[in-house]
């Protein structure tokens, strides 16, 4: 049996046309209008894998914004050494007493060896600290690139280059390195060498160090886009018509920027996290008595040989966050920026 | 055309852009000659149209007259006032009366705004307020522009190319100009399409009385457009005049070749009459213009006066009042029959 012979590209054609039509004529969809951000939402929202991720990364904010009240209601709190009250929780050589770390309905996810503390609550509030660290660095970091990047590249000429030469020297310092030497002399500019560092300060010393090393990199590509930007005619037409610089930066090009910026943010908070849980395991970040997701899986390698359900419920909950996390930058990009095939 | 009291008033606008160059020390190694020395006058509710090859610095021009750009020489005069070097808030005032129209009608609307905010947008930045308020303002433009009214609330990605740059009319509408720099507004768009915002553009410019300066790479367009046509090469004007005495007796052999490339259809018949002149070869850079004439290296008459000095715009024999050329061997008047010089233009359209 032979098919029947394909007609003339014809038909194909008017597919074609219909389908460029429905996309392109303003009478195709009642008055709905179709808004950049709203088609990315649809694009979003076709993508399984970005909105599991999104749904894994909410549950995580939740529950570190959620924390105090989900302790207040489990009826433990991170700090309280309950093996001390109660030494039959842990055994002669300090672990847990119980299966699987001490795991039971009294204590969700068992306790700690040594201290005797509750790994839930401890957790909870790790993971809390961690978020909020990581978060607080995002904000200030993408705020610090946006003005210095959008600056630099509207008002070009020698703050352009001045600015680029400053990028081009922060993101050349190896920061990793740099954090490791660093983080012991801002403590130090603060308090005495003796006195213990108050959490306070080193949360604020975390954030504003990680934000020193991260706005360059987002400057730089803000800056880059701002002058691919300030050429298109559109700013010209709105110079045309009077507008104020100020205007220009916030009404025509920084709508223009909320992709890359959204993009850099979702890629840029797991690296905090795993940066803040790194310099915490490293003894210069976040230490012992306040919970934190790093302090803890510190604390979980110590024992990891004799106890491994304490080093594996930190370790888990992170590498799931930051892969989660890492999975919806992704989808959000695909989403925001179609054209961007990887 | 009266120059007697003109809406804008250039005279000798320059505009060089500086090249950089020079290790280690940036510094300026030469200039790009992009607009060198215009004169030229634009009366109320007249059109003028600038024609030219690419690269001979139309867009520039258009830039300076609306100020985008800083000229490096000569004076602009709008209305009497000298607005060469005027800042940002001296030109406030008149900013409303000179908007620009631009060619890209991809790029000149901002794709992250809806068309009532880009509308809108020049009334809030000039703080208007018209009766009725800004949207039945904005409903109102859309309608003269030939757009759905209710459409207000879309984004530009939503609509055609044509349909692009009527949105692009409308803003330029949106402060009641009197002057609108049209810079080659419909090259990008389809050849169908051109002719209908040719047409909406005649409309505006009858109806409101606006005057146009209409930037075009060919003659064709701006012969049902303007009534007066001015013609640039390298910067330079070397030839202006009303349109019809520039399209009936083109002294120039520039405009000789820009006429004679012209369709056949969109020309009077008698073009068939005229000989066809090929353009040979590109247009010479202008950052190392030819001297004396500019357009001696692609000139067939040229001689070893044109290479050594350069030839005034002036009204040579033969020419009517305000017909100017700049070429030291014109060609010879009246090669078209007077009477067709009457002809309307636009029923060629
Ligand atoms: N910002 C700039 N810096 C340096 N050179 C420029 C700049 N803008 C324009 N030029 C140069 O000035 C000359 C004239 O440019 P212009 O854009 O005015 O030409 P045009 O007549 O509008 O051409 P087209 O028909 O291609 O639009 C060109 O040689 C161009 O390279
Ligand atoms: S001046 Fe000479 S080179 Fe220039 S256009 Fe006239 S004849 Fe040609
Ligand atoms: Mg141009």
């Amino acid at each position: 049996m032979t098919p029947p012979t394909p007609s003339p590209a014809a038909p194909l054609e008017v597919t074609d046309e219909s389908v460029e039509k429905s996309i392109t004529s303003p009478d195709s969809k009642g008055s709905e209008s179709r808004s950049p951000g709203r088609l990315a939402w649809r694009r979003f929202k076709r993508d399984r894998t970005g909105v599991i991720s999104a749904c894994i990364v909410i549950f995580f904010f939740v529950i570190a914004i959620a924390a105090p009240l989900i302790a207040k209601l489990y009826g433990k709190n991170p700090y309280t050494t309950y093996a001390s009250a109660r030494p039959e929780l842990l055994d002669d050589f300090s672990y847990p007493a119980g299966a699987n770390g001490g795991m039971s309905s009294e204590f969700w996810f068992g306790i700690e060896p040594q201290l005797g503390r509750d790994v839930f609550t401890f957790l909870l509030y790790g993971i809390r600290t961690s978020l909020g660290i990581a978060l607080a660095a995002t904000i200030l970091t993408c705020v610090a690139g946006i003005i210095i990047g959008v600056t630099a590249g509207y008002l070009g000429g020698r703050t352009d280059y001045f600015v680029s030469r400053i990028i081009d020297i922060v993101l050349s310092f190896p920061s990793t390195l740099f954090f490791i030497a660093f983080m012991p002399v801002v403590y130090g500019l603060f308090v005495a060498p003796d006195d213990n560092v108050p959490t306070w300060l080193i949360a604020v010393s975390l954030i504003v160090v990680l934000s020193a090393f991260g706005w360059a990199s987002i400057a730089r590509l803000l800056r880059g886009q701002v002058l691919g930007l300030r050429e298109r005619e559109f700013v010209e037409a709105a110079k045309v018509t009077g507008a104020s610089p100020m205007r220009i930066v916030f009404k025509e090009l920084l709508p223009n920027l909320w992709t890359p910026i959204i993009i850099q943010a979702t890629l840029m908070l797991p690296a905090y996290v795993t940066a803040e849980a790194g310099l915490a395991f490293l003894g210069v970040g976040i230490t012992d008595p306040t919970p934190d997701w790093g302090v803890m899986i510190g604390r979980g390698a110590q024992f990891y040989s004799q106890d491994f359900t304490f080093m594996l419920f930190p370790g888990l909950s992170m590498v799931i966050f930051v892969l989660a996390f890492n999975l919806l930058g992704d989808s959000v990009r695909d989403a925001l920026d179609p054209k961007s095939k990887r | 055309m009266s120059t007697t009291n003109p809406l804008l008033d250039v005279s000798g606008l320059t505009k060089h852009f500086p090249i950089k160059g020079g290790f280690p020390i940036k510094r300026t190694v030469g200039a790009v000659q992009a607009v060198d020395g215009l004169d030229f006058q634009v009366a109320e509710g007249e059109s003028l149209g600038l024609v030219g090859e690419s690269g001979c610095g139309k867009s520039t021009t258009g830039r300076l007259i609306t100020r985008l750009m800083e000229p490096t020489g000569g004076t602009i005069s709008y209305r009497g006032q000298n607005i060469t070097h005027a800042s940002r808030r001296q030109l406030a005032p008149i900013r409303s009366e000179i908007q620009m129209i631009f060619q890209d009608p991809y790029a000149s609307l901002n794709p992250r705004q809806t068309v009532g905010k880009i509308i809108a947008g020049p009334m809030e930045i000039n703080d208007i307020n018209p009766a009725g308020g800004r949207e039945a303002r904005v409903r109102e433009l859309l309608e003269i522009v030939g757009l759905n009214p209710e459409h207000f609330n879309r984004f530009p990605h939503e609509f055609s190319g044509g349909q692009r740059q009527r949105i692009g009319v409308a803003r330029a509408l949106a402060l009641n100009p009197k002057l609108i720099v049209a810079d080659e507004p419909v090259s990008a768009l389809d050849v169908s399409i051109q002719a209908q915002v040719v047409n909406l553009l005649q409309e505006v410019q009858k109806e409101l009385g606006i005057a146009f300066v209409f930037i075009a790479h060919d003659l064709a367009i701006v012969r049902h457009f303007s009534q007066r046509v001015a013609v640039m090469y390298l910067g330079k004007i070397v030839e202006i005049a009303d349109r019809d005495d520039l399209y009936g007796n083109p002294r120039h052999p520039y405009t000789r070749a820009l006429l004679s490339a012209v369709p056949e259809a969109t020309v009077d018949e008698n073009a068939t009459a005229r000989e066809r002149i090929r353009l040979t070869g590109d247009v010479p850079s202008p950052i190392n213009p030819p001297s004396g004439c500019r357009f001696r290296t692609r000139c067939w008459k040229a001689t070893e006066k044109c290479a050594t000095e350069a030839p005034p715009l002036v009204q040579i024999s033969g020419n009517k009042p305000g017909h100017l050329t700049a070429c030291h061997y014109p060609e010879t008047a009246d090669v078209i029959p007077a009477q067709r010089l009457s002809q309307d233009p636009e029923s060629a359209a």
